[in-house]
């Protein structure tokens, strides 16, 4: 017997991603999906945006990664609430993960959720975690032609960062070619080019990330 | 390896729909992916092993097709399929124009059907 299925692989991710996002249209929470490979600087960018921007917004973390409590641990000390999920193994976070770790953080008052994704190019841009928008970030010590190579992740981001560009004078990194990648597969990307030892260009990404937060909060 | 959550997403509705429809041995099972999906055949058709050894569906055979990307030029609206099925950067064959091309298709993955008694 022969049956037609037609059903979509991701349909249980997918079906929990739009739980996530019912809940938070419903409190009007700004949730972020940040991704990029390992090292490109994700734990960084968010210590500095949640010290920077901890008189305007209440944000909370859940942070990714195979093994250790390392990461939440340096988020939690910015005072933001930080959820730890370790995937043993795995390589992306898929919306069950989400919903558990949401159990776990105080979503009273809170505008911003960042979820800092495992470090790896190219499975997390599969997977639906209910976000609001995609962030990719790609150092300037990892070359130039990394979009070219993982397009997807830079073809669905809404916003791209290059970061430590304070490096820029020791490596080989064409920015303008960076960009020329992320916009021929994306032509509607933001790009910042930041630093998060120096500060550099992070106020755009500040900037970036009221606006968003407003117009979610309508 | 997202390849393995892939493939027990698939054995999960795989049974759903043989439980649905009173079966119980699985003969085939289609499934169709995208080019852009990053779903790499073997390593897909490892997992299904490693996940139905021991088990009723072992003996089932797992087909893979690859649905071609289809883009639309962002410059002249013309809509074409990359000469590599993987693709993303890619010349229009019509204008040359390499920017922002619209993705139609390519980004599937779904099962197509099953054959079970």
């Amino acid at each position: 017997m022969k049956v037609s299925v037609i059903r979509n692989v991701l349909e249980a991710n997918d079906r929990l991603a739009q739980e996530i996002k019912d809940l938070f249209a419903a409190r009007g929470i700004l949730a972020l999906n940040l991704m990029s490979s390992p090292g490109a600087g994700k734990t960084s960018l968010l210590e500095r945006t949640l010290r920077d921007l901890a008189g305007e917004f209440k944000m909370a973390v859940i942070e990714g990664d195979l093994q250790t409590d390392n990461d939440a641990r340096r988020v939690a000390a910015t005072g933001a609430q930080a959820v730890q999920i370790n995937t043993e193994g795995g390589c992306h976070l898929n919306s069950s993960m989400i919903l558990e770790a949401l159990k776990q953080i105080d979503l009273d008052g809170l505008d911003i959720l960042f979820i800092e994704n495992v470090g790896n190019l190219v499975c997390p841009a599969e997977f639906d975690l209910g976000e609001d928008g995609k962030v990719t970030l790609l150092s300037v010590t990892e070359g130039d032609d990394k979009p070219e190579k993982y397009p997807l992740m830079f073809n669905l981001s809404e916003v791209s960062l290059l970061n430590k560009v304070d490096l820029l004078p020791y490596v080989d990194f064409d920015m303008e070619r960076a960009r020329g990648f992320m916009r021929a597969l994306n032509k509607d990307i933001i790009i910042f080019g930041v630093s998060c030892k120096t500060s550099e260009g992070l106020e755009g990404w500040y900037e970036w990330l009221r606006k968003k937060r407003a117009a979610k909060k309508g | 390896m997202h390849e393995m959550s892939i493939a027990q997403s698939i054995l999960d509705i795989i049974q759903q729909e043989m439980e649905k429809n009173g079966l119980t041995q699985l003969i085939r099972a289609k499934v169709k992916f995208g080019g852009l999906t990053n779903t790499v055949p073997e390593a897909l058709e490892t997992c299904f092993m490693a996940l139905t050894v021991k088990t009723p569906l072992e003996s089932a055979v797992f087909e893979l097709e690859q649905i071609p990307p289809l883009y639309r030029c962002f410059k002249c609206s013309h809509e074409f399929s990359p000469e590599h099925p993987n693709r993303m950067l890619v010349p229009c064959p019509a204008c040359g124009e390499e920017l922002g091309h619209t993705v139609l298709a390519g980004k599937e993955l779904f099962i197509d059907y099953i054959e079970a008694q």
